[in-house]
């Protein structure tokens, strides 16, 4: 049994990724949408939040946003909407971190 | 998979509501089955008739006007958040003494037993919102 | 009636500031008739929707927080609050409303609704759901 988190928010406007994270489980997925995608940049401070963990963005808002994929931390899969379809039938249930 | 989408707010203000037809476009192209999309909070406001955004953007309402049609989609708006928001059917108007009606083509106000129902009958429930 | 899930409603956010947290708490009184297995998590500021003594006379909205005591009566046995919420916001369990609800089998006898937990425990918690409802 599975759960596909998912943040929205960048982690300095909202404490939904350092709560997601904390509440993630091995066999968890993070997936990382809109602003929240921002938190996957390798250099800013709350990086760290997503080591030890599987963690997915959303390319469609990573590209609107002007962040390339050299720029992400390590070990970070991204995915297109059908991407984000599949995480969702690939997990149990979705936990939506609003 | 059988999905429920809850869309908690309105067209343009959040990202919400354009993530949300986005996922729910990938899913139709993926074989899966939107069982209901339910909007609440102001996510009602994806069902007004009224707007007119710039020519050069994305029609909002329009679309998930289309993708109902296209695709026989079921999309509920909640009807205690409507009252809230004046997002307004015929049934409302009458019930509610209201001179104007302005739920957009697609849409139909009902109760949380709507999201409720979807919580149990699908196979995932994904939310989307602020 | 179809098979029974695990429902989890997550509040994460304060009373009153937005309208999250009421409107949330409809969805639980109308989920009630369904007959599903219903659970509350509070948790981040979602804690500050349990406080007691909340008096909204001077901000001119609805005080909605009689309906939390409620609850019980709608069969809402199971109310989560995150410890470390609760400590990083300086609240303690004597801060919130005593929830309570009334076992049948049991002579009802009333018990606590509020269960304390940490934040790992709640993730077990969670683990163990089959629907998230968020607002």
């Amino acid at each position: 049994m599975s759960i596909l988190h998912v943040v929205n928010k960048t982690p300095y406007e909202r404490s939904s990724l350092a709560t997601a994270t904390g509440m993630m489980k091995d066999s968890d997925t993070l997936l990382l949408i809109e602003d929240g995608v921002l938190g996957a940049i390798k250099a800013g401070t709350s990086a760290s939040l997503l080591s030890g963990h599987k963690v997915s963005v959303l390319g469609p808002d990573l590209a609107a946003r002007g962040i390339s994929a050299d720029k992400l931390a390590d070990n970070v899969d991204i995915v297109d909407y059908a991407g984000f379809v599949d995480l969702v039938e690939a997990n149990d249930k979705v936990q939506s971190w609003l | 998979m059988k999905l429920t989408i809850q869309v908690n707010e309105g067209p343009y203000q959040h990202q919400s509501a354009d993530t949300a037809y986005n996922f729910t476009k990938a899913a139709i192209e993926k074989g899966h089955e939107i069982f209901r999309i339910f909007f609440y909070h102001d996510g009602v406001n994806n069902g007004t008739r009224l707007t007119t955004p710039p020519q050069d953007d994305r029609n909002i309402v329009k679309r998930w006007s289309e993708l109902a049609a296209e695709h026989d989609l079921d999309m509920v708006i909640c009807v205690a958040a409507a009252q809230r928001r004046g997002i307004v059917d015929e049934g409302e108007a009458e019930r509610n003494g209201k001179d104007a009606t302005n739920l957009a083509p697609g849409f139909r106000i009902s109760g949380l037993g709507q999201l409720v129902e979807g919580g149990i009958q699908s196979d995932r429930l994904v939310v989307f919102g602020d | 009636m179809s098979e029974t899930k695990k429902f989890m409603y997550v509040n994460r956010k304060p009373p009153y500031g937005t309208i999250y947290a009421w409107e949330s708490l409809e969805v639980v009184l109308i989920g009630a008739a369904f007959e599903q297995e219903v659970s509350l998590a509070f948790m981040d500021d979602g804690v500050f929707q349990l406080v007691k003594n909340q008096d909204t006379a001077g901000i001119g909205m609805k005080n909605f927080s009689p309906t939390y005591a409620a609850l019980g009566d709608y069969e809402v046995t199971k109310i989560y609050v995150e410890k470390e919420s609760l400590e990083e916001r300086g609240l303690s369990l004597e801060d919130l409303q005593h929830l309570v609800w009334e076992d049948e089998d049991e002579d009802w006898a009333e018990k606590d609704s509020i269960h304390l937990v940490t934040r790992s425990e709640l993730a077990d918690v969670f683990a163990g759901q089959d629907v998230f409802f968020n607002f």
